[in-house]
Protein backbone atom coordinates (compact mmCIF):
# COMPACT_ATOMS: atom_id res chain seq x y z
CA UNK A 1 0.00 0.00 0.00
CA UNK A 2 2.90 2.29 0.66
CA UNK A 3 4.04 1.46 -2.48
CA UNK A 4 1.13 3.02 -4.26
CA UNK A 5 0.80 6.02 -2.51
CA UNK A 6 4.39 6.94 -3.83
CA UNK A 7 3.73 5.48 -7.50
CA UNK A 8 2.93 8.25 -10.39
CA UNK A 9 -0.33 6.55 -10.31
CA UNK A 10 -1.07 6.46 -6.51
CA UNK A 11 -0.27 10.21 -6.50
CA UNK A 12 -2.86 10.64 -8.95
CA UNK A 13 -5.73 8.88 -7.33
CA UNK A 14 -4.90 10.89 -4.10
CA UNK A 15 -5.31 13.87 -5.58
CA UNK A 16 -8.68 12.73 -7.53
CA UNK A 17 -10.01 11.88 -4.19
CA UNK A 18 -8.96 15.37 -2.53
CA UNK A 19 -11.01 17.05 -5.71
CA UNK A 20 -14.35 14.49 -5.36
CA UNK A 21 -13.93 16.09 -1.36
CA UNK A 22 -13.47 19.61 -1.95
CA UNK A 23 -16.31 19.44 -5.21
CA UNK A 24 -18.64 17.88 -2.53
CA UNK A 25 -17.81 20.39 -0.16
CA UNK A 26 -17.77 23.24 -2.75
CA UNK A 27 -21.34 21.93 -3.27
CA UNK A 28 -22.56 22.59 0.00
CA UNK A 29 -20.80 25.77 0.97
CA UNK A 30 -22.89 27.11 -2.24
CA UNK A 31 -26.19 26.04 -0.79
CA UNK A 32 -25.56 27.56 2.39
CA UNK A 33 -24.85 30.50 0.58
CA UNK A 34 -27.51 30.59 -1.36
CA UNK A 35 -29.34 31.13 1.86
CA UNK A 36 -28.38 34.17 2.26
CA UNK A 37 -29.99 35.59 -0.52
CA UNK A 38 -33.14 34.03 0.42
CA UNK A 39 -33.40 33.75 3.60
CA UNK A 40 -31.34 35.67 5.97
CA UNK A 41 -32.37 33.94 8.73
CA UNK A 42 -32.36 30.12 8.10
CA UNK A 43 -28.60 31.67 7.02
CA UNK A 44 -28.08 32.86 10.06
CA UNK A 45 -29.17 29.63 11.88
CA UNK A 46 -27.12 27.38 9.11
CA UNK A 47 -24.10 29.49 9.83
CA UNK A 48 -24.11 29.73 13.80
CA UNK A 49 -24.59 25.77 13.85
CA UNK A 50 -21.84 24.99 10.85
CA UNK A 51 -19.77 27.11 13.21
CA UNK A 52 -20.22 25.47 16.67
CA UNK A 53 -21.55 22.40 16.39
CA UNK A 54 -18.51 20.00 17.70
CA UNK A 55 -18.95 17.33 15.09
CA UNK A 56 -18.26 20.00 12.20
CA UNK A 57 -15.54 22.04 13.90
CA UNK A 58 -13.65 19.42 15.07
CA UNK A 59 -14.84 16.56 12.55
CA UNK A 60 -15.05 17.98 9.37
CA UNK A 61 -13.27 21.48 9.73
CA UNK A 62 -9.46 19.53 10.05
CA UNK A 63 -10.80 16.75 7.08
CA UNK A 64 -11.45 19.83 5.31
CA UNK A 65 -8.35 21.88 5.99
CA UNK A 66 -6.28 19.04 5.12
CA UNK A 67 -7.96 18.16 2.16
CA UNK A 68 -7.15 21.61 0.69
CA UNK A 69 -3.51 21.44 1.85
CA UNK A 70 -2.75 18.22 0.61
CA UNK A 71 -4.88 18.91 -2.90
CA UNK A 72 -2.47 22.12 -3.04
CA UNK A 73 0.81 20.23 -2.04
CA UNK A 74 0.28 17.30 -3.92
CA UNK A 75 -0.78 19.50 -7.26
CA UNK A 76 2.75 21.22 -6.74
CA UNK A 77 4.69 17.85 -6.02
CA UNK A 78 3.09 16.47 -9.02
CA UNK A 79 3.76 19.52 -11.43
CA UNK A 80 7.49 19.62 -10.21
CA UNK A 81 8.04 16.05 -11.17
CA UNK A 82 6.64 16.52 -14.12
CA UNK A 83 8.57 19.43 -15.36
CA UNK A 84 11.35 17.56 -14.38
CA UNK A 85 10.67 14.93 -17.00
CA UNK A 86 9.95 17.04 -19.56
CA UNK A 87 14.02 17.93 -20.54
CA UNK A 88 14.89 20.15 -23.04
CA UNK A 89 11.34 22.43 -24.13
CA UNK A 90 10.25 22.18 -27.87
CA UNK A 91 11.06 25.63 -30.08
CA UNK A 92 7.73 24.86 -31.46
CA UNK A 93 4.88 23.22 -29.76
CA UNK A 94 0.83 23.03 -30.86
CA UNK A 95 -0.41 21.96 -27.80
CA UNK A 96 -4.39 23.67 -29.13
CA UNK A 97 -4.13 20.68 -31.73
CA UNK A 98 -4.78 18.32 -29.37
CA UNK A 99 -5.75 19.41 -26.18
CA UNK A 100 -8.28 22.21 -24.12
CA UNK A 101 -6.33 25.12 -22.42
CA UNK A 102 -7.65 24.30 -18.93
CA UNK A 103 -6.41 21.03 -19.42
CA UNK A 104 -2.86 22.39 -19.89
CA UNK A 105 -3.14 24.93 -17.48
CA UNK A 106 -4.38 23.52 -14.37
CA UNK A 107 -2.04 24.56 -12.26
CA UNK A 108 -2.14 28.30 -13.07
CA UNK A 109 -5.89 28.43 -12.25
CA UNK A 110 -5.16 26.43 -9.16
CA UNK A 111 -2.83 28.98 -8.30
CA UNK A 112 -5.19 31.53 -8.76
CA UNK A 113 -7.31 29.57 -6.62
CA UNK A 114 -4.83 29.50 -3.95
CA UNK A 115 -4.13 32.82 -3.70
CA UNK A 116 -7.90 33.43 -3.82
CA UNK A 117 -8.23 30.74 -0.84
CA UNK A 118 -5.88 33.21 1.26
CA UNK A 119 -7.81 36.04 0.94
CA UNK A 120 -10.90 34.48 1.48
CA UNK A 121 -9.60 32.85 4.70
CA UNK A 122 -8.32 36.07 5.38
CA UNK A 123 -12.12 37.69 4.82
CA UNK A 124 -13.66 35.40 7.03
CA UNK A 125 -12.60 32.16 8.57
CA UNK A 126 -9.29 33.53 10.06
CA UNK A 127 -11.64 36.12 12.09
CA UNK A 128 -14.38 33.45 12.85
CA UNK A 129 -11.87 31.43 14.99
CA UNK A 130 -10.08 34.66 16.64
CA UNK A 131 -13.25 35.60 17.92
CA UNK A 132 -14.42 31.85 18.73
CA UNK A 133 -11.19 30.85 20.41
CA UNK A 134 -9.05 33.65 21.10
CA UNK A 135 -11.15 35.94 22.15
CA UNK A 136 -13.63 34.20 23.71
CA UNK A 137 -16.62 35.24 22.23
CA UNK A 138 -20.07 33.18 22.06
CA UNK A 139 -21.74 33.55 18.72
CA UNK A 140 -25.24 33.04 20.22
CA UNK A 141 -27.78 35.67 17.77
CA UNK A 142 -24.50 36.82 15.81
CA UNK A 143 -25.87 38.06 12.74
CA UNK A 144 -23.60 36.19 10.09
CA UNK A 145 -25.67 37.51 7.29
CA UNK A 146 -25.58 41.34 7.81
CA UNK A 147 -21.38 40.66 8.40
CA UNK A 148 -21.74 39.05 4.68
CA UNK A 149 -23.30 42.06 3.09
CA UNK A 150 -20.79 44.39 4.77
CA UNK A 151 -17.91 42.46 3.35
CA UNK A 152 -19.07 42.91 -0.07
CA UNK A 153 -19.86 46.79 -0.12
CA UNK A 154 -16.41 47.15 -0.79
CA UNK A 155 -16.44 46.63 -5.07
CA UNK A 156 -12.68 45.58 -4.85
CA UNK A 157 -13.21 42.86 -2.80
CA UNK A 158 -16.36 41.74 -4.89
CA UNK A 159 -13.76 42.21 -8.28
CA UNK A 160 -11.20 40.22 -6.61
CA UNK A 161 -14.60 37.26 -5.86
CA UNK A 162 -15.48 37.07 -9.56
CA UNK A 163 -12.21 37.22 -10.70
CA UNK A 164 -11.51 34.55 -8.74
CA UNK A 165 -14.71 32.22 -9.44
CA UNK A 166 -13.39 32.68 -13.21
CA UNK A 167 -10.75 30.91 -12.62
CA UNK A 168 -12.34 28.25 -10.62
CA UNK A 169 -14.40 27.70 -13.21
CA UNK A 170 -11.51 26.81 -15.81
CA UNK A 171 -10.11 25.00 -13.00
CA UNK A 172 -13.01 22.40 -12.94
CA UNK A 173 -14.02 22.10 -16.31
CA UNK A 174 -10.95 20.22 -16.99
CA UNK A 175 -10.93 18.76 -12.93
CA UNK A 176 -14.51 17.51 -12.77
CA UNK A 177 -14.06 14.77 -15.41
CA UNK A 178 -10.16 14.12 -14.78
CA UNK A 179 -11.07 13.34 -11.68
CA UNK A 180 -12.92 10.33 -12.88
CA UNK A 181 -10.25 9.01 -14.94
CA UNK A 182 -7.65 8.97 -12.24
CA UNK A 183 -9.69 6.72 -9.75
CA UNK A 184 -10.29 4.39 -13.16
CA UNK A 185 -13.14 4.84 -13.95
CA UNK A 186 -13.95 5.67 -18.04
CA UNK A 187 -17.40 7.89 -16.97
CA UNK A 188 -16.14 10.84 -17.02
CA UNK A 189 -14.90 10.26 -21.04
CA UNK A 190 -18.91 9.68 -21.34
CA UNK A 191 -21.31 12.44 -22.44
CA UNK A 192 -23.62 12.53 -19.99
CA UNK A 193 -20.47 12.90 -17.04
CA UNK A 194 -18.82 15.89 -19.31
CA UNK A 195 -22.09 17.62 -19.70
CA UNK A 196 -22.81 17.38 -15.53
CA UNK A 197 -18.81 18.88 -15.27
CA UNK A 198 -19.72 21.73 -17.13
CA UNK A 199 -22.93 22.54 -15.16
CA UNK A 200 -21.38 22.04 -12.43
CA UNK A 201 -17.98 23.73 -13.56
CA UNK A 202 -20.58 26.89 -14.31
CA UNK A 203 -23.55 26.85 -12.44
CA UNK A 204 -21.42 26.89 -9.16
CA UNK A 205 -19.25 29.80 -9.85
CA UNK A 206 -21.42 31.53 -11.64
CA UNK A 207 -23.91 31.30 -8.43
CA UNK A 208 -20.85 32.46 -5.94
CA UNK A 209 -20.51 35.44 -8.31
CA UNK A 210 -24.07 36.09 -8.55
CA UNK A 211 -24.40 35.88 -4.01
CA UNK A 212 -21.61 38.38 -3.87
CA UNK A 213 -22.87 41.09 -6.67
CA UNK A 214 -26.13 40.42 -5.03
CA UNK A 215 -24.95 41.39 -1.50
CA UNK A 216 -22.93 44.60 -3.14
CA UNK A 217 -26.53 46.21 -4.59
CA UNK A 218 -28.51 45.16 -1.80
CA UNK A 219 -26.52 46.46 1.63
CA UNK B 1 7.17 17.10 -61.71
CA UNK B 2 9.57 19.60 -62.19
CA UNK B 3 8.81 23.31 -61.65
CA UNK B 4 5.49 22.05 -59.75
CA UNK B 5 6.94 20.56 -56.52
CA UNK B 6 7.22 22.95 -53.24
CA UNK B 7 10.48 24.84 -52.06
CA UNK B 8 10.24 24.72 -48.01
CA UNK B 9 12.20 25.46 -45.18
CA UNK B 10 13.63 23.27 -42.83
CA UNK B 11 14.41 24.19 -39.06
CA UNK B 12 15.70 20.99 -37.89
CA UNK B 13 17.56 20.44 -34.32
CA UNK B 14 21.17 19.27 -34.89
CA UNK B 15 22.47 17.66 -32.36
CA UNK B 16 26.77 16.18 -33.11
CA UNK B 17 26.37 13.64 -30.07
CA UNK B 18 24.10 12.91 -26.95
CA UNK B 19 26.59 14.95 -25.17
CA UNK B 20 26.77 17.78 -27.63
CA UNK B 21 24.48 20.91 -26.84
CA UNK B 22 22.50 21.06 -30.25
CA UNK B 23 20.93 23.97 -32.04
CA UNK B 24 18.29 24.28 -34.82
CA UNK B 25 19.84 25.03 -38.24
CA UNK B 26 17.73 26.22 -41.37
CA UNK B 27 17.91 24.30 -44.79
CA UNK B 28 16.14 25.37 -47.72
CA UNK B 29 14.94 22.32 -50.14
CA UNK B 30 13.12 22.75 -53.51
CA UNK B 31 10.46 20.84 -55.69
CA UNK B 32 9.30 18.28 -53.25
CA UNK B 33 6.51 16.40 -54.50
CA UNK B 34 3.39 16.55 -52.66
CA UNK B 35 2.86 13.03 -53.10
CA UNK B 36 6.28 12.40 -51.08
CA UNK B 37 6.30 10.71 -47.79
CA UNK B 38 7.61 13.11 -45.35
CA UNK B 39 10.77 11.30 -45.02
CA UNK B 40 11.07 10.82 -48.55
CA UNK B 41 11.62 14.67 -48.09
CA UNK B 42 14.23 14.13 -45.26
CA UNK B 43 15.80 11.95 -47.71
CA UNK B 44 16.06 14.74 -50.74
CA UNK B 45 17.50 16.86 -47.86
CA UNK B 46 19.83 14.61 -47.28
CA UNK B 47 21.28 13.77 -50.38
CA UNK B 48 21.38 17.57 -51.19
CA UNK B 49 23.44 17.78 -47.77
CA UNK B 50 26.01 15.01 -48.77
CA UNK B 51 26.15 16.29 -52.28
CA UNK B 52 27.26 19.54 -50.61
CA UNK B 53 29.62 17.87 -48.04
CA UNK B 54 27.92 18.19 -45.37
CA UNK B 55 26.64 16.01 -42.21
CA UNK B 56 23.29 14.54 -43.28
CA UNK B 57 20.51 14.65 -40.75
CA UNK B 58 20.23 11.34 -38.64
CA UNK B 59 16.34 10.08 -38.20
CA UNK B 60 15.03 6.87 -37.21
CA UNK B 61 13.06 4.95 -39.54
CA UNK B 62 12.67 0.83 -40.57
CA UNK B 63 9.76 -0.33 -42.21
CA UNK B 64 8.36 3.05 -43.93
CA UNK B 65 4.91 1.36 -43.87
CA UNK B 66 3.38 2.78 -40.31
CA UNK B 67 3.73 -0.34 -37.98
CA UNK B 68 7.61 -0.99 -36.67
CA UNK B 69 7.32 2.33 -34.85
CA UNK B 70 10.33 3.37 -35.80
CA UNK B 71 10.33 7.01 -37.03
CA UNK B 72 9.42 9.87 -34.70
CA UNK B 73 10.07 13.82 -35.13
CA UNK B 74 7.96 16.61 -33.85
CA UNK B 75 7.20 18.34 -36.80
CA UNK B 76 5.50 22.20 -36.92
CA UNK B 77 4.48 21.44 -32.56
CA UNK B 78 3.04 17.87 -32.99
CA UNK B 79 4.23 14.30 -32.58
CA UNK B 80 4.43 12.94 -36.37
CA UNK B 81 3.13 15.83 -37.72
CA UNK B 82 -0.23 17.72 -38.32
CA UNK B 83 -2.06 14.54 -39.47
CA UNK B 84 -3.93 12.37 -37.39
CA UNK B 85 -3.76 8.90 -37.40
CA UNK B 86 -0.29 8.41 -38.95
CA UNK B 87 3.11 8.00 -38.16
CA UNK B 88 5.62 10.55 -39.34
CA UNK B 89 6.61 7.82 -42.79
CA UNK B 90 2.97 7.89 -43.58
CA UNK B 91 2.62 11.88 -43.28
CA UNK B 92 2.36 13.28 -46.64
CA UNK B 93 3.54 16.11 -48.30
CA UNK B 94 0.28 17.42 -49.85
CA UNK B 95 -0.40 17.94 -45.58
CA UNK B 96 2.23 21.11 -46.19
CA UNK B 97 2.03 24.18 -48.69
CA UNK B 98 4.36 25.96 -51.11
CA UNK B 99 6.56 28.28 -49.31
CA UNK B 100 6.11 27.14 -45.98
CA UNK B 101 8.06 26.98 -43.31
CA UNK B 102 8.76 23.10 -40.89
CA UNK B 103 10.05 22.94 -37.60
CA UNK B 104 11.45 19.56 -37.27
CA UNK B 105 12.29 18.37 -33.61
CA UNK B 106 13.18 15.00 -31.97
CA UNK B 107 10.78 13.67 -29.55
CA UNK B 108 11.59 15.49 -26.39
CA UNK B 109 11.41 14.08 -22.47
CA UNK B 110 14.13 13.54 -20.04
CA UNK B 111 13.53 9.58 -20.15
CA UNK B 112 14.13 9.69 -24.05
CA UNK B 113 17.86 11.27 -24.72
CA UNK B 114 18.91 12.67 -27.73
CA UNK B 115 21.64 10.18 -28.80
CA UNK B 116 21.93 12.10 -32.96
CA UNK B 117 19.64 14.98 -34.57
CA UNK B 118 16.42 13.94 -34.77
CA UNK B 119 17.15 10.23 -33.30
CA UNK B 120 16.17 9.79 -29.80
CA UNK B 121 16.96 7.16 -27.05
CA UNK B 122 13.61 5.28 -26.73
CA UNK B 123 14.79 1.67 -24.69
CA UNK B 124 13.18 2.97 -21.69
CA UNK B 125 9.72 1.89 -23.34
CA UNK B 126 11.59 -1.39 -23.46
CA UNK B 127 12.73 -1.60 -19.92
CA UNK B 128 9.31 -1.22 -19.03
CA UNK B 129 7.86 -4.07 -21.07
CA UNK B 130 10.47 -6.08 -19.78
CA UNK B 131 8.98 -5.47 -16.35
CA UNK B 132 5.67 -7.38 -16.88
CA UNK B 133 4.86 -7.12 -20.71
CA UNK B 134 4.35 -10.50 -20.94
CA UNK B 135 2.92 -13.77 -19.62
CA UNK B 136 4.67 -16.75 -18.99
CA UNK B 137 3.83 -19.93 -20.79
CA UNK B 138 5.52 -23.32 -20.55
CA UNK B 139 6.68 -24.12 -24.04
CA UNK B 140 7.15 -27.62 -23.45
CA UNK B 141 5.34 -28.84 -26.34
CA UNK B 142 2.16 -29.44 -24.11
CA UNK B 143 1.17 -25.54 -24.67
CA UNK B 144 -2.69 -25.52 -24.96
CA UNK B 145 -4.28 -24.31 -28.30
CA UNK B 146 -5.27 -20.45 -27.98
CA UNK B 147 -8.48 -20.85 -28.99
CA UNK B 148 -9.65 -23.79 -27.07
CA UNK B 149 -9.90 -20.27 -24.40
CA UNK B 150 -13.50 -18.92 -24.23
CA UNK B 151 -13.12 -15.17 -24.86
CA UNK B 152 -16.13 -12.40 -25.74
CA UNK B 153 -15.89 -10.76 -28.75
CA UNK B 154 -16.04 -7.63 -27.04
CA UNK B 155 -12.54 -8.51 -24.64
CA UNK B 156 -10.36 -9.92 -27.79
CA UNK B 157 -11.16 -6.63 -29.87
CA UNK B 158 -10.39 -4.50 -26.54
CA UNK B 159 -7.17 -6.10 -26.42
CA UNK B 160 -6.50 -6.40 -30.14
CA UNK B 161 -7.18 -2.34 -30.10
CA UNK B 162 -4.87 -1.99 -26.91
CA UNK B 163 -2.34 -4.47 -28.68
CA UNK B 164 -1.82 -2.38 -31.59
CA UNK B 165 0.19 -0.12 -30.08
CA UNK B 166 3.90 0.10 -31.99
CA UNK B 167 5.26 1.84 -28.99
CA UNK B 168 6.71 4.87 -31.24
CA UNK B 169 6.64 7.14 -27.96
CA UNK B 170 4.48 10.06 -29.56
CA UNK B 171 2.27 9.48 -26.35
CA UNK B 172 5.21 10.98 -24.44
CA UNK B 173 6.85 13.50 -26.75
CA UNK B 174 3.23 15.34 -27.21
CA UNK B 175 2.37 15.23 -23.27
CA UNK B 176 3.21 18.24 -21.42
CA UNK B 177 4.16 15.94 -18.88
CA UNK B 178 6.26 13.56 -20.61
CA UNK B 179 3.94 10.61 -19.13
CA UNK B 180 4.00 7.05 -20.75
CA UNK B 181 0.67 6.34 -19.24
CA UNK B 182 -0.57 5.83 -22.59
CA UNK B 183 1.99 3.32 -23.51
CA UNK B 184 2.19 1.71 -20.30
CA UNK B 185 -1.93 1.29 -19.99
CA UNK B 186 -2.12 -0.19 -23.59
CA UNK B 187 0.81 -2.45 -22.29
CA UNK B 188 -1.28 -3.38 -19.48
CA UNK B 189 -4.38 -3.35 -21.29
CA UNK B 190 -3.84 -6.58 -23.66
CA UNK B 191 -3.23 -8.75 -20.73
CA UNK B 192 -5.73 -7.47 -18.66
CA UNK B 193 -8.38 -8.18 -20.72
CA UNK B 194 -7.59 -11.70 -21.52
CA UNK B 195 -7.99 -15.19 -19.68
CA UNK B 196 -4.25 -15.62 -20.33
CA UNK B 197 -3.27 -12.60 -18.74
CA UNK B 198 -4.78 -12.99 -15.23
CA UNK B 199 -2.38 -14.84 -13.49
CA UNK B 200 0.72 -12.74 -13.53
CA UNK B 201 -2.14 -9.69 -13.55
CA UNK B 202 -1.25 -8.17 -10.14
CA UNK B 203 2.55 -8.29 -10.53
CA UNK B 204 2.63 -7.00 -13.86
CA UNK B 205 0.98 -3.43 -13.58
CA UNK B 206 2.81 -3.29 -10.42
CA UNK B 207 6.17 -4.15 -11.91
CA UNK B 208 5.57 -1.83 -15.35
CA UNK B 209 4.47 1.21 -13.29
CA UNK B 210 7.36 1.03 -11.16
CA UNK B 211 9.69 0.91 -14.28
CA UNK B 212 7.70 3.41 -15.88
CA UNK B 213 8.59 5.65 -12.68
CA UNK B 214 12.23 4.48 -12.23
CA UNK B 215 12.51 5.68 -15.93
CA UNK B 216 11.54 9.30 -14.95
CA UNK B 217 8.58 9.45 -17.24
CA UNK B 218 5.64 12.00 -15.72
CA UNK B 219 2.53 11.96 -14.36
CA UNK B 220 -0.85 12.28 -16.58
CA UNK B 221 -2.95 14.90 -16.30
CA UNK B 222 -5.58 13.49 -18.62
CA UNK B 223 -5.54 16.43 -21.40
CA UNK B 224 -6.06 13.66 -23.62
CA UNK B 225 -3.06 15.02 -26.10
CA UNK B 226 -1.48 11.47 -26.62
CA UNK B 227 -4.61 10.32 -27.69
CA UNK B 228 -5.35 12.52 -30.17
CA UNK B 229 -1.36 12.37 -31.24
CA UNK B 230 -1.50 8.36 -30.84
CA UNK B 231 -0.59 7.23 -34.44
CA UNK B 232 -2.53 3.83 -33.60
CA UNK B 233 -5.33 5.41 -32.05
CA UNK B 234 -5.13 3.80 -28.66
CA UNK B 235 -7.62 5.15 -26.47
CA UNK B 236 -7.32 6.57 -22.84
CA UNK B 237 -9.89 3.87 -21.76
CA UNK B 238 -6.68 1.73 -21.08
CA UNK B 239 -5.02 4.66 -18.80
CA UNK B 240 -8.33 4.06 -16.81
CA UNK B 241 -7.60 0.52 -17.17
CA UNK B 242 -4.50 0.52 -15.89
CA UNK B 243 -5.18 2.84 -12.82
CA UNK B 244 -8.47 0.37 -12.23
CA UNK B 245 -5.44 -2.77 -12.17
CA UNK B 246 -3.04 -0.98 -10.11
CA UNK B 247 -5.73 0.27 -7.21
CA UNK B 248 -6.72 -3.89 -7.77
CA UNK B 249 -3.34 -4.78 -7.35
CA UNK B 250 -2.40 -2.84 -4.31
CA UNK B 251 -5.21 -3.13 -2.29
Amino acid sequence: MSGFLKSSIGRKVAMALSAFFLMFFLLQHFAINMLSVFSPETFNEVSYFMGNNPLVQYGLQPVLLFGVVFHFVMGFILELKNKKAQGVAYAKNNGAANSSWVSRNMIYTGVAILLFMIFHFNDFWVPEIVEKYVEGKSQVGKDFHAHVVHMFENPIRVGVYVLAFVFLALHLMHGFTSAFQSVGGTAGRKKTLQNIGKAYSIIIPLGFVIIAIYHHFNH
Amino acid sequence: MSGKGMNLTLKIWRQKDAKSKGKMETYKVNDISEHMSFLEMMDVLNEQLIAEGQEPVAFDHDCREGICGMCSMYINGEAHGPDRGVTTCQLHMRMFKDGDTITIEPFRAAAFPVIKDLVVDRTSFERIQQAGGYISVNTSGNTQDANAIPISKHAADEAMDAATCIGCGACVATCKNSSAMLFVGAKVSQYALLPQGQVEAADRVKNMVAQMDLEGFGNCTNTGACEVECPKGISLDNIARMNRELIKASI
